[in-house]
């Protein structure tokens, strides 16, 4: 199967790599995926609550080169972007970007997911008030 | 340093043999004649290669010349034994004995034929991807005509124990048909210490030409009869008509008196390597499983499962090296490998699997830069993977309600 130069470079160099503390109030985290079906990707936010900015974002995948090579895009998007921008990106911006062929665009939709699954996750918790800090949004729910 | 890409995908084709593309030659130029032409020294010349390469076919597995029917591969040979039999011998019986690791060429030949009124049995294997010949005896009515079992997986390079099945056919009186494409020139065959009646094999799987390959059909005790499936000219014997290609049955023949003669060496010298590999490998990487039977197996073929590494994801890191997955992530569909899932490997760790196949021009160096890449590749995307880290923070990921998707 034919990777485009993209793929290959954030596979080789992949941007964001770890985790921030899901407990953490700031912090949204999504989960998305299965192993069962070859892709897990844990995408997280760090927003700014004063301003909603997502001042830093992080990713660990278990899936192919394109998943990801998706997961890492994302998370460079992410950054700088206000929680409701975030919600803007969609899976076929990310298809263009990385060339992904045909049989690779789940890989985009699963990253999209976990986009949706972050933000959410952290207006969860901002909205379930000051001191409790809320669990992660698990598997695309 | 080690000369890249390195080739360990045996198991999908193998290189033809210099030597075997030495002998195939003249046959291209000037020793072009069609083996069926009967009045001219061009026709004998081809048909004298041709009987030589039939002989060099039988000695490899114990075979007589007569009983070597020529075809394009293993595919056809398959084909035409199974669908050949069935309809052949359709007044005996009508049921077919194979079991679920078969290759594609056989479960979905038994297809068709399911569709035309045959009734198949699908033996199930054991986690070793084993089928038991108890299995086989089991399945035996009256109405069987025919059991068809691999000599070895393709993916998980498990054998069968062919000899004991063939033995329990002859008892009841079943024809017993064998694919050997992965086992021809790796292991020892004997058609007759096995009680193998019709058996496939292919020149590409083991250093010959692709294009080519034979069916082995008994002639005796008993004489096997197949329905011809492709009609024409009435080349070899009615059973398969098409003018023979020559220069591909010259390396077909070739193929096998080279494999026949280094055998024993090259069987050695392939376990070796692969023993090495396997070892390098998973003595260093925690929680890698080889799939298929431990003891066994093919010499050359190893196939393992890296826990929390997804198999595409990994062979995207080990790009200098040419091997295969059992990952679905490379087809349209989310399906892992059917013959993982026939064992009972969850679909994670089917998901997770690499096979490797060791052949006649690896070497130790080879082996060695590819065990250390993959212990550092399944090492870097550990350190990616959420999998793995939830793992490590003592979370039971089998206990995650995951979405499929």
């Amino acid at each position: 199967m034919p990777y485009s130069d993209k793929i290959l470079e954030h596979y080789n160099n992949p941007r964001n790599v770890g985790s921030f503390d899901a407990k953490s109030l700031d912090v949204g985290t999504g989960l998305v995926g299965a192993p069962e079906c070859g892709d897990v990707m844990k995408l997280q936010i760090r927003v700014n609550p004063e301003t909603g900015v997502i001042e830093d974002a992080r990713f660990k995948t278990f899936g192919c080169g394109s998943a990801i090579a998706s997961s890492s895009l994302a998370t460079e998007w992410l950054k700088g972007k206000s929680v409701d921008e975030a919600l803007g990106i969609k899976n076929t911006q990310i298809v263009e970007e990385l060339a992904l062929p045909p049989v690779k665009v789940h890989c985009s939709v699963l990253a999209e997911d976990a986009i949706k699954a972050a933000v959410k996750n952290y207006q969860e918790k901002q909205e379930a008030a000051e001191p409790a800090a809320g669990e992660p949004v698990g598997a695309g729910a | 340093m080690v000369k890249t890409p390195i080739y360990m995908d045996n198991n999908s084709t193998t290189r033809t043999d210099p030597r075997v593309v030495e002998a195939m030659m003249p046959y291209f130029t000037e020793r072009f004649g069609n083996a069926a032409s009967r009045s001219h020294p061009f026709g004998w010349e081809a048909e004298a290669a041709v009987e030589e390469a039939r002989e060099q076919v039988a000695g490899l597995i114990g075979a007589s010349a007569k009983e070597v029917i020529v075809t394009s591969g293993a595919t056809e040979g398959n084909n035409l034994a199974i669908k050949g039999v069935a309809a052949m011998y359709k007044k005996k019986g009508n049921h077919v004995v194979t079991q679920v690791t078969e290759h594609k060429a056989v479960l979905d030949t038994c297809k068709r034929l399911e569709r035309d009124g045959v009734q198949v049995t699908y033996l199930p294997v054991d986690k070793y991807g084993q089928v038991h010949p108890d299995q086989v005896r089991g399945a035996l009515t009256d109405k069987t005509v025919l059991v068809s079992i691999m000599a070895a997986n393709n993916e998980i390079g498990t054998l069968q124990p062919v000899a004991a099945i063939g033995k329990l056919c002859k008892e009841k009186g079943v024809l017993f048909h064998t694919d050997a494409v992965q086992a021809a020139g790796k292991i020892p065959l004997d058609v007759e210490a096995m009680g193998i009646d019709l058996l496939s094999l292919s020149a590409h799987k083991m250093y010959g030409p692709k294009g080519v390959g034979a069916l082995y059909v008994r002639k005796k005790d008993p004489r096997v009869r197949l329905e011809p499936q492709i009609d024409g000219g009435g080349h070899e014997r009615g059973m398969r008509s098409g003018t023979l290609p020559v220069p591909l049955i010259v390396g077909l023949g070739a193929a096998c008196e080279l494999a026949r003669r280094l055998l024993p060496e090259e069987s050695a010298k392939t376990f070796a390597l692969r023993e090495r590999l396997r070892t390098s490998i998973m003595d260093r990487l925690p929680e890698s499983y080889l799939n298929g039977h431990p003891t066994e197996r093919l010499p050359g073929n190893a196939n393992i499962s890296f826990a929390y590494v997804e198999g595409e994801g990994l062979m995207m890191g080990i790009k200098d090296v040419a091997v295969s997955s059992g990952s679905a992530c490379t087809s349209a569909s989310l399906e892992p490998s059917y013959v993982l899932r026939a064992l009972g490997v969850g679909d994670e760790l089917a998901h997770s699997s690499i096979r490797f196949g060791i052949g006649r021009f690896n070497t130790e160096a080879e082996v060695d830069y590819v065990a250390d890449l993959v212990v550092r590749e399944v090492s870097r995307l550990r350190e990616m993977s959420p999998l793995f880290e939830m793992v490590q923070q003592g979370i039971d990921i089998k206990k995650i309600e995951w979405a499929a998707h």
